[in-house]
């Protein structure tokens, strides 16, 4: 086979790239969907999420943290690799407190829409219950810490694009949680405004805005109506920022 | 010889009967079902005790020891064991008590709740025992097939059933199927 200049090959399929690119930046430009939870077009990429990771050249690696590199093999839609994707999308249902039919992000929530498109019937793993507190402090954005899935796109889309600094992930491992950069730690003494990426990029229910539950119905909603997988193909920071219509 | 009917039984632990509610709006297909099953245990026929069935419909989560007796006894009775709904999957709506110490959530309905008169935890030995939380039916016995949705909707109900009723295994719900809300 004749190898193209800077192309990878996703599932065999020759996709280009440009210096610099990503694997799933690289894949994302070509329409291939790789499943994402932490990564947002725009803002740099953190790896953490870990549901992007993908086989390239015989290394299990996350696409969004490594670079596509000329002549590339990489493996992305396998039934072991769906296998894994599904098992952390538990773990991460698991983990938190994510009770579908009593959430207002129902239908909007990228890591329900994960389950779905993974086919995931069930939790599989023991619930932690956590108790998480809860920070209805802000007159229009609670934080409902119990839904948070520590993906960091608030804390960069704050640091990065807000230029506002209000979020940040402390702790570690199982003691990691979403803290707010102000004195009192309370979201209310923050400068985040509705208009903020930071208000906006939140895959699930922890950061939510006030006074517009169910404006649109349960049924109507976004992943009600479309697959993660197309969604994802047209994210982009430079389109979100300033949605207010969540 | 007019072939046997499938037996059904179906329970609400705890749930709010909203899932049998869906399960009942396939509407005029129930007449054509009804022809090919029959119910045993079910609040449709309100027989007490689950006998030898075919499939086993359960919604709710178990929250009380009663839950689990009957949800066991469903397990020993039952050829294949349906979890249907939110709650019987996850624990659902119920199981948000599970953040928060039995004890204290207690104490906030039945003494220091708003507008509590005559303020006492019911202690009646007829009342099952709670348990500390409410757990989603597959932490106490082994389940055969998983229905999402709450409730789900009445056609997964039928793409459920009617390859069981023809002794195929069911096909897994596809992802354009799938709903946990």
């Amino acid at each position: 086979m004749t190898q193209l200049k800077d192309t990878i090959f996703i599932d065999g399929k020759a996709i280009g790239f440009t210096e610099g690119q990503t694997i799933m930046d690289a894949a994302l430009s070509a329409q291939v969907y790789i499943p994402h939870l932490c990564h947002y077009p725009g803002l740099t990429p953190s790896g953490n999420c870990r549901l992007c990771v993908v086989e390239a050249d015989g290394r299990m690696v996350a696409a969004c943290t490594t670079a596509a590199r000329e002549g590339q093999q990489v493996s992305n839609n396998t039934a072991e690799l769906s296998a894994a994707r599904k098992a952390i999308t538990q773990m991460l249902f698991v983990e938190g407190n994510h009770i579908c039919p009593s959430c207002e992000k129902s239908g909007n929530c990228k890591l329900q829409a994960m389950g779905y498109y993974l086919g995931m019937l069930e939790e599989h793993y023991p619930q932690f219950n956590p108790h998480r507190a809860l920070d209805a402090s802000h007159p229009d954005i609670f934080l409902d810490r119990g839904r948070c899935i520590l993906c960091g796109l608030c804390v960069r889309s704050s640091h990065d694009v807000d230029k506002k600094n209000v979020f940040a992930i402390a702790g570690r491992g199982a003691d990691a949680r979403l803290i707010v950069n102000t004195v009192s730690g309370k979201l209310g003494d923050s400068n985040l405004d509705v208009g903020d990426l930071a208000a906006n990029i939140c895959p699930v229910g922890a950061i939510m805005f006030k006074e517009h539950g169910y404006v649109t119905p349960i049924g109507e909603r976004i992943y009600d109506r479309q697959k993660i997988s197309d969604v994802a193909l047209n994210e982009h920071v430079l389109e979100q920022k300033g949605d207010k219509a969540r | 010889m007019t072939e046997r009917k499938i037996r059904i039984a179906t329970t609400s632990l705890a749930g709010c009967f909203g899932c049998h509610m869906s399960f009942l709006d396939i509407d005029e297909q129930l007449v054509q079902l009804s022809e090919r099953i029959e119910f045993n245990r079910s609040p449709l026929t309100d027989i007490k005790r689950c006998g030898p069935s075919d499939i086993g419909l359960i919604e709710g989560g178990v929250c009380n020891v009663d839950n689990v007796r009957v949800l066991r006894e469903f397990r020993e009775n039952c050829k294949i064991l349906i979890a249907v709904g939110a709650c019987a999957i996850t624990g659902g709506v119920p199981a948000m008590r599970n953040y928060f110490d039995l004890r204290e959530c207690l104490e906030e309905v039945y003494l220091h709740g708003a507008g509590v008169t005559n303020p006492q935890i019911p202690d009646d030995v007829e009342l099952p025992l709670l348990l500390d939380k409410v757990y989603p039916i597959q932490a106490v016995v082994p389940v055969d097939y998983f229905l999402p949705g709450c409730p789900p909707p009445a056609d997964a109900f039928l793409a459920i059933l009617l390859p069981l009723l023809n002794g195929e295994a069911s096909p897994q719900m596809t992802d354009r199927r799938l709903y946990y809300d």
